[in-house]
């Protein structure tokens, strides 16, 4: 048997089904190699005293029927978790433990599941590089000072490192699956309305979606199954009827029409993405799919589309963080002033940049020339995509634009880091379903990711296709463990 | 509306018009919030009715209360007004203490409820008030700052319930008006069990638009809001007292400048809050926590199969059927208690006599006690059995004073009371017939007094008769036998 903390999600529950491993034994190999793995940052919280506790009692009467038995995970510190603090990467949520608990992390405590700590995450998820959280910067597993990717930088970290099976990210606009291209891990933005947003803390509400944070496709497939449920309590959740991933997962993908946008082709693009992307192409054909050109006209007014309506929400998502209820507070003379004061100190430099630029496009004078038009645009973002999907089934795109920077390379250019985003955007807006895996090494060896990006609610379609090309990609993260310490 | 009646403020030979427009926040009768399941009770300890979605805690959603949506097109069927089935909540976005989101969640571009109307009964004839939306928001809670000397605090009670704001068109002209448009608005609610109406528990608050412009001019004169107005009383002050102020300004040949006042109700003066310039820029935009909501025609035919008889149809039932006085009947109409103890009463009694004891001696207790009419200290059946007595004969109209006297002590049977009492009429005409021999017997003088020419003396054998009788004489038969025996 392979080292515990190397074993995939499918491997771990495997050893607990036939008891090979208990879940103490696994817990502790995690919260031993985490002592070891102080300099990555990853973790803003643990929770490893009650971990150990918890993996004890589970197996002390162990329910070997749950899908994810007795398995520890460690969440982005963006989910609510009762009774642990939950920051947001924020100070000013520095000291805010919630009374309740997510949605998406009940499912996975109530699957098995026990939770490891809080990982870290870009401020409120605001970043591409993790960079922005109070709580430092996170270093990417892949090679020493390279950014892990953002906001969930240090849950694409946390799996890279083996210092957690699997976790959960969100993604407003690339936060899941730009992370995972970075870092050699596999992350799946879900359909939106597929996994409940109730308990997490909210950046953009139109856009934001968990999902998982894997190893590999079959481990994201049965994460998904657990995390993806229908929830009374947010409204935007949809009801309808959802796969057994792991179970209908599939490598046949055999006449399946996988279409290539010529709009994704941009400027700049490093030589070794496109041949990544060529790469791509020839495996899917070579599993039998069928490639068609497509165009998706609007692509180009995505990210000026995305960088209106995600501040323009965030804006006033935020406005709750203003001292008065929890949370950090720094007093003032009078209401104005401590307003003005705790949200200075509190917040960060991108925070506040984004919520200056929101504040700006909802103003009135501005409202129809900026909010108004960047809805209007995505609604033919959206259509793009609709047409698109009346020719194919699935459509194959680059993750990224590059692989991991260095950390400091793009701090002060906020602008060069929200082009990072560029082929993740357009998703969101969309609400559709996409998956990065890794697919292969920039000349750095760093690694590169795949987009496949699918139909609303088609989530075992674009795992299927994932499962099939993984299998011949066959990608390797090497990962030399140069950050451990004794 | 005829000139007479007409509201118009005088300056040296000037004659001035007020206009007047109300936006009406009425707190729509649920057990829940508009957007969480806390308890919408008044008067419970503070924060004790806030739930982690009104105390806006990281994470937290609002889910539409659909009881609230219901209660919104039931007012809205009952303002005659058009149900949009598809309106937008929208995030109304300012920062302040007992606003724990940053926002406030209402309607702003596509509200639930477009156009209607109120009729209001004016003493010289009917006038009707346009209605130019009805929208669903959330309120605010309250801050206190007068427990602790150097810190506000907050009630959360009040965060989240739902309000309707309903909007009136600019057709308003004097204070009676806003007087009968608030009251006939209260009971089109109370009616349709939407708005309880109650302006002591902050049920129903107005902000107040007030312009003016010399009397025959057609363009609206620059208006001032003023916000927050909780009794119809202070409405109506502030009204008077905002339309003179604006009418000085002119007077003095200044400017009046679009802004919010507050009324200073001990003052009775209004005062600037906040100048047009000032203005919050609220940065509405739809929420998207919240789907659009849309209204399928079978809903909005399904409550309005179940909207009850409202005021104005029960009225011109009330003057068809029963053939009352459209001022009778628009005093019935008022509450529907009253109308509900109205036709409780003329279930089994008489329609004309029950209407004159219920807006006559009853009202008068009432206002006496100061109760409501649900508090009436007579039933409706022991009023019903009242005036059935009075009808068949058995007691008097005066005699029946008394003994609703005695009624209003516990709401006792007439029935008992008559018997007790011996207030029974005497309506044996051989018994009357009697008395009157007697009285005619015993005042000779008169007798022939009255057969010379002196007709007044009738009223004297009456008189000498029901004295007879201790009261209880029929006074019908003591007339006719009377004259049978005076002319005869």
């Amino acid at each position: 048997m392979s080292d515990i903390t190397s074993q995939s999600l499918f491997e771990l529950t495997s050893n607990i089904k036939e008891k090979k491993l208990s879940s103490e034994e696994i817990t502790k190999a995690f919260i031993n190699r985490a002592e070891k793995s102080k300099k990555l940052n990853v973790y803003v919280t643990d929770n490893f005293e009650k971990a150990i506790d918890q993996s004890k009692k589970f197996d002390s009467n162990p329910n070997l029927d749950s899908k994810l038995p007795g398995i520890p995970i460690a969440v982005k510190d963006l989910f609510c978790t009762n009774g642990v603090r939950t920051t947001a990467g924020s100070k000013i949520l520095n000291n805010f433990v919630p009374t309740y608990e997510s949605t998406v992390t009940h499912n996975l405590w109530s699957n098995g599941a026990i939770l490891l700590g809080k990982l870290n995450c870009d401020e409120f998820a605001m970043g591409s590089s993790n960079e922005t959280s109070f709580f430092g910067n996170v270093q990417n597993p892949v090679g020493e000072n390279l950014v892990p990717g953002g906001s969930s930088g240090g849950s694409s970290a946390a799996v890279a490192a083996n210092l957690t099976p699997v976790t959960i990210g969100t993604d407003t606009g690339g936060s899941i699956r730009q992370p995972a291209s970075f870092t050699g891990t596999v992350g799946l933005k879900p359909t939106y309305g597929s996994c409940s947003r109730y308990g997490i803390v909210a950046f953009a509400s139109s856009l934001d979606q968990a999902g998982p944070m894997t190893k590999n496709v079959r481990d994201c497939s049965m994460l998904l199954e657990v995390i993806s449920s229908f929830d009374q309590k947010d409204s935007t959740s949809i009801d309808y009827k959802r796969n057994n991933y792991s179970k209908e997962l599939s490598k046949d993908i055999k006449g399946k029409k996988i279409g290539i946008p010529k709009e994704y082709r941009v400027d700049n693009m490093p030589d070794e993405i496109e041949k990544l992307w060529k790469n791509g192409i020839s495996y899917a054909k070579d599993c039998g799919a069928e490639i068609i050109d497509i165009s998706l006209p609007h692509t180009n007014y995505a990210l000026p589309t995305y960088y209106i309506v995600a501040p323009a929400e965030a804006s006033s998502n935020l406005a709750r963080y203003d001292g008065v209820k929890y949370g950090f507070r720094s007093p003032g003379q009078n209401l104005i002033e401590m307003y003005e004061k705790t949200r200075s100190e509190g917040f960060g430099d991108e925070v506040k940049r984004r919520i200056m630029i929101g504040t700006y496009v909802l103003s009135s004078g501005y409202y129809d020339a900026y909010y108004l038009k960047a809805q209007k645009v995505r609604q033919l973002i959206k259509k793009d995509f609709d047409d698109a999907f009346s020719k194919v089934d699935a459509i194959l795109t680059p993750s990224t634009p590059s692989s991991a920077f260095k950390i400091g390379e793009k701090t002060n250019d906020p602008v060069s880091m929200y082009l990072n985003d560029i082929f993740t955007v357009p998703i969101n807006l969309a609400g559709l379903p996409g998956i990065s895996i890794p697919a292969g090494k920039d000349k750095n060896n760093y690694p590169l990711g795949l987009q496949v990006i699918g139909k609303p609610f088609d989530e075992q379609n674009i795992l299927n296709i994932s499962y099939a090309l993984e299998d011949k990609i066959n990608f390797k993260n090497d990962i030399s463990d140069w950050w451990l310490s004794e | 509306m005829s000139k007479n009646s007409e509201y118009l403020i005088e300056r040296e030979n000037k004659q001035y018009e007020v206009i007047i427009g109300l936006e009406v926040h009425a707190q729509v009768t649920s057990e829940s919030k508009l957007f969480s399941q806390s308890s919408t009770k008044f008067g419970a300890e503070p924060n004790t009715q806030v739930s982690l979605v009104d105390a806006a805690f990281p994470g937290m959603l609002p889910v539409i209360n659909e009881f609230c949506i219901k209660q919104a097109i039931k007012t809205g069927i009952g303002l005659k007004a058009k149900i949009n089935k598809k309106s937008v909540f929208d995030r109304k976005n300012y920062f302040y203490a007992d606003l724990p989101q940053g926002y406030q969640i209402s309607q702003y571009k596509y509200p639930i409820v477009g156009e209607g109307k109120v009729i209001l009964d004016m003493p010289n004839g009917q006038k009707e008030i346009g209605i130019a939306r009805l929208h669903l928001e959330q309120d605010a809670g309250k801050s206190i700052h007068d427990i602790d000397p150097n810190n506000t605090l907050v009630d959360l009670n009040r965060s989240g319930v739902a309000l309707m704001e309903i909007v009136s068109k600019p057709d308003l002209r004097s204070p009676d008006e806003v007087n009968v448009y608030i009251k006939k608005l209260r009971s089109i609610m109370r009616y349709l069990g939407t708005c309880d109406g109650n302006m002591q528990e902050g049920s129903l608050r107005a902000d107040v638009n007030v312009s003016v412009r010399l009397k025959g001019e057609t363009e609206f004169g620059t208006r001032c809001e003023i916000k927050n107005v909780n009794s119809i009383k202070f409405m109506q002050m502030a009204i008077i007292s905002e339309a003179n102020r604006q009418i000085d300004l002119l007077e003095d040949g200044k400017e009046i400048d679009q802004e919010t006042r507050l009324f200073d109700t001990k003052r009775n003066e209004t005062r600037s809050m906040r100048s047009k310039e000032d203005a919050h820029d609220y940065r509405y935009f739809p929420d998207p926590d919240l789907l659009p909501l849309e209204i399928s025609e079978e809903l909005i035919e399904k409550i309005k199969s179940d909207i009850p008889e409202l005021p104005d149809e029960k009225k011109k039932r009330f003057i068809d059927k029963f053939n009352l006085s459209p001022y009778e009947a628009t005093i019935l109409v008022s509450d529907i208690e009253t109308s509900n103890f109205f036709e409780e009463v003329i279930k089994n009694s008489d329609v004309k006599l029950a209407t004159n004891w219920i807006t006559g001696e009853l009202f008068a207790v009432l206002n006496e006690k100061s109760l409501e009419i649900s508090q009436s200290p007579v039933s409706a059946k022991n009023l019903s059995k009242l005036i059935n007595l009075i009808k068949d004969g058995t007691i008097s109209g005066k005699i029946a004073k008394t003994v609703f006297e005695q009624m209003i002590d516990g709401d006792q049977d007439p029935l008992i009371i008559v018997k007790e009492k011996g207030l029974k009429q005497e309506s044996d005409p051989k018994a009357i017939e009697e008395l009157i021999n007697k009285v005619i017997e015993n005042n000779s003088d008169k007798v022939a007094e009255y057969k010379s020419g002196k007709d007044k003396l009738f009223g004297f054998f009456v008189g000498q008769a029901m004295k007879e009788s201790k009261g209880k004489g029929n006074p019908q038969l003591i007339n006719k036998i009377l004259k049978e025996k005076l002319n005869g």
